[in-house]
């Protein structure tokens, strides 16, 4: 009969048990969903960040945003109702980190892009209380600064060696790319659409000159759930 | 328990040092977690700072009670344990012990610095960036180092069971640290790096990771507290030896797969999910277990509870580890889930854990431990151990109870219909709503913070040399011994 005692008398054995103990529950959870081929819906429309929209999401991300605010909708008709389609895995394949959260002290902000204005945004964002009374939500008048984004194709570089798709060339012209997107007020004829579709032009704090860190977080919020055409996806093919 | 080797050979230099960062640490951790909880209340307290939002200071307040204070007390308590029932003195000596805690400290400060100024890896609990993680990877090794070599060279046959607690706590928690922070850095002169899980992937590995952090940071390793002062301070042996071997290794297989209950209702798949839950539920029986083994090694000596206010401490921990870990399953239930998930219920759910367990045993063994390490009779007055004990208990449960009503309300809210069928609250009318219960939740958190100042007050004359005429508890001073 198995003896205890041969576990509590040798930390080598003891140190062994517990780490086959502890191993089991996490292959049997992760590892299937790098595998199993329907984890992450065939859905079109999923594209890369832009430059830009990647720099205002490394804000999102700075700021602490994920605390209050989730970017995962659920099946709930309520949910539905006030936020939009709910949320697919594919939406986030290209997210390092996801930020799906864990707290709703702020509304989900999965759908917001395209909601309200950049202006509303900018506002919103510098000062919550200006456009919503009752809100919780810290002023960011830093936001305001410009954007450094010197290194900004290191990112993309980055991105590429964890399977983000970025082409050489949408590296090479990463920083023009960020630019453009600001400075330009409508897509037509640019070198930056012509690399991602369905894109969200300007500068958001009005002033296409200089690209302030507000241009580049708007720009993240206005593309947020606007990359799928639920419109044209077989609803059967995404049933959960 | 006897010893035939001589205590003076103990390092017990490095257990103080730990057991006052413990301390410090601990009031630092609290007043943050009570300042964003006013900002929470009143928006205008985030003072339209940078450094200072919210968003900033809820990583500095996480970081500094889990990692800080409950890592401090984690070291100070499992080197001095290890010791005690290894009868060996500590593997490395003080140079390790130092290694150790002047590192660990270090990196603590570090990381919550970098909070503050904008570096984030963005996934809770794992905010450190690369340069953090991977000096924290080295300063762990040195700690299982020193750990695991005490219990190498000791001179007892068995391996005390609080010391399978530990070694589970820091064993996985390597595992976890390591697995949830596989990043590349943009350049190795910034601090900015990405994961390379993405989406889906990312969100189960962190789970992975989150869950049990509080399973194996905030549960073993204290477990580990429970098992040798609870008997210790009572007296008594542990109810169940054969208990405490089927708790322990049931406890540490089901915790690991109970973290996708964090994903219900996601684009996390269906069948993770529902191993997530199936597993939470089945995680409250070794849960219970642990709880009726601290409990019940009371039995004879339930009078303590009237008449030792550290023994209060102690007890109490462990019936809310039993309250906190009924509650959690509950909630892992999908259909409880639907509502409680993205509310307050969840926050009130882990301050429960945190503050009634976690907090409440470490100050247990707090109290007990630094009159012993500073050759005291006993603290410096029991009777403030009783103030502390009520002034922290009506915080606890004034947060708790804000919680509840705020979370399940702002949940319903969220769900509501009108007799026209349309949603019934707009968002910011539910966050309206919220307001009177972070002011009461704010409010427990300034009574915990008090409790807390008076325990520094004690500690500081216990080490002093000082006692307390203390005409009730005399009795107590005497047997506790």
């Amino acid at each position: 009969m198995f003896q205890h005692k041969i576990l509590e008398t040798n930390v080598f054995l003891l140190a062994v048990g517990i780490l086959l103990m502890v191993i089991v529950g996490g292959l049997v959870e992760i590892v299937p969903l790098f595998a199993i081929e329907s984890t992450i819906e065939k859905v079109e429309g999923i594209r890369p960040y832009t430059p830009l929209e990647l720099a205002g999401r490394n804000i999102y991300i700075r700021e602490g945003c994920y605390l209050c605010h989730s970017q995962m909708i659920r099946p709930f008709k309520d949910e539905v109702e006030r936020y939009g389609h709910f949320s697919l895995a594919a939406e986030s394949q290209y997210d390092h980190p996801f930020q799906w959260g864990s707290k709703r002290t702020g509304p989900d902000l999965a759908r917001v892009g395209g909601k309200y204005t950049d202006d509303w945004h900018v506002r919103h964002l510098i000062n919550p209380r200006d456009v919503v009374a009752e809100s919780v939500m810290p002023g960011y008048p830093h936001l305001k600064r410009p954007l450094k984004y010197g290194d900004i194709a290191d990112h993309l570089k980055t991105l590429r060696i964890v399977g983000v798709p970025y082409t050489d060339e949408e590296i090479a012209s990463a920083k023009a790319d960020l630019e453009e997107q600001v400075s330009a007020s409508s897509p037509e004829g640019t070198k930056v659409a012509a690399h991602y579709p369905k894109l969200h032009m300007g500068a958001a704090d009005g002033n296409p000159a200089v690209v302030s860190e507000v241009d580049a977080l708007v720009a993240y919020l206005q593309v947020l759930g606007t990359m799928v055409d639920f419109s044209t996806v077989d609803p059967a093919s995404i049933r959960r | 328990m006897s010893s035939n080797i001589d205590a003076t050979a103990y390092n017990e230099d490095v257990i103080k040092k730990f057991a006052l960062a413990a301390v410090f640490w601990g009031v630092i951790g609290f007043l943050a977690g009570d300042y964003i909880a006013w900002e929470l209340a009143f928006p205008a307290l985030n003072l339209d700072l940078e450094w200072t939002t919210f968003g900033r200071l809820r990583p500095v307040h996480t970081s500094a009670v889990i990692f800080a204070f409950g890592g401090n007390v984690l070291f100070a308590t499992s080197l001095y344990i290890v010791q005690r029932t290894c009868r060996a003195a500590l593997f490395g000596g003080s140079a390790l012990g130092n290694f150790i805690f002047f590192n660990y400290n270090l990196f603590i400060v570090l990381a919550a610095l970098s909070y503050v100024l904008g570096y984030s890896q963005g996934q809770e609990y794992a905010e450190p960036e690369w340069a953090l993680d991977l000096y924290l990877t080295v300063i762990w090794v040195a700690y299982m180092i020193a750990f695991i070599g005490t219990i190498i060279k000791r001179t007892e046959p068995h391996i005390y069971v609080a010391n399978w607690f530990f070694m589970a706590f820091m064993l996985t928690v390597a595992m976890l640290h390591i697995g949830n922070n596989i990043a590349v850095p943009v350049s190795f002169t910034t601090l900015k790096s990405y994961n390379v899980f993405s989406g889906v992937q990312n969100a189960m590995v962190q789970w992975w990771y989150g869950h049990n952090a509080v399973g194996f940071f905030l549960t073993a390793g204290f477990l580990g507290i429970m098992y040798y002062f609870v008997p210790k301070r009572a007296g008594r042996p542990v109810y169940s030896y054969r208990l405490s071997i089927i708790h322990f290794w049931s406890l540490i297989f089901l915790y690991i797969w109970a973290g996708p209950h964090h994903l219900h209702y996601t684009a996390l798949p269906d069948w993770a999910q529902t191993l997530g839950m199936t597993f939470s539920v089945m995680l409250w029986m070794p849960s219970w277990g642990g709880m009726i083994n601290g409990l019940m090694t009371l039995s004879g000596a339930w009078d303590k509870l009237r008449t030792d206010p550290v023994m209060r401490f102690l007890v109490t921990s462990v019936a809310f580890y039993g309250m906190s870990t009924f509650e959690g399953p509950m909630m892992a239930i999908k259909a409880v889930n639907s509502l409680s998930h993205y509310t307050d219920w969840t926050i009130g759910h882990v301050h429960s854990g945190a503050l009634g367990w976690v907090a409440f045993v470490s100050f247990g063994a707090l109290y007990y431990l630094i009159p012993k390490l500073w050759g005291r009779q006993e603290v410096y007055s029991l009777r403030l151990v009783g103030v502390h004990f009520w002034i922290a208990t009506i915080g606890i449960l004034l947060y708790i109870t804000s919680m509840w009503i705020s979370g399940i309300m702002q949940g319903l809210m969220w769900r509501a219909y009108d007799q026209l069928g349309f949603l019934q609250y707009s968002f910011i009318e539910t966050v309206a709503a919220m307001h009177p219960y972070y002011v009461l939740r704010a409010t427990g958190g300034v009574f915990f913070v008090a409790g807390s100042l008076v325990m520094v007050y004690n500690i500081y004359r216990t080490i002093k040399g000082d006692v307390a005429t203390d005409e009730s508890y005399a009795a107590v001073s005497k047997s506790a011994v």
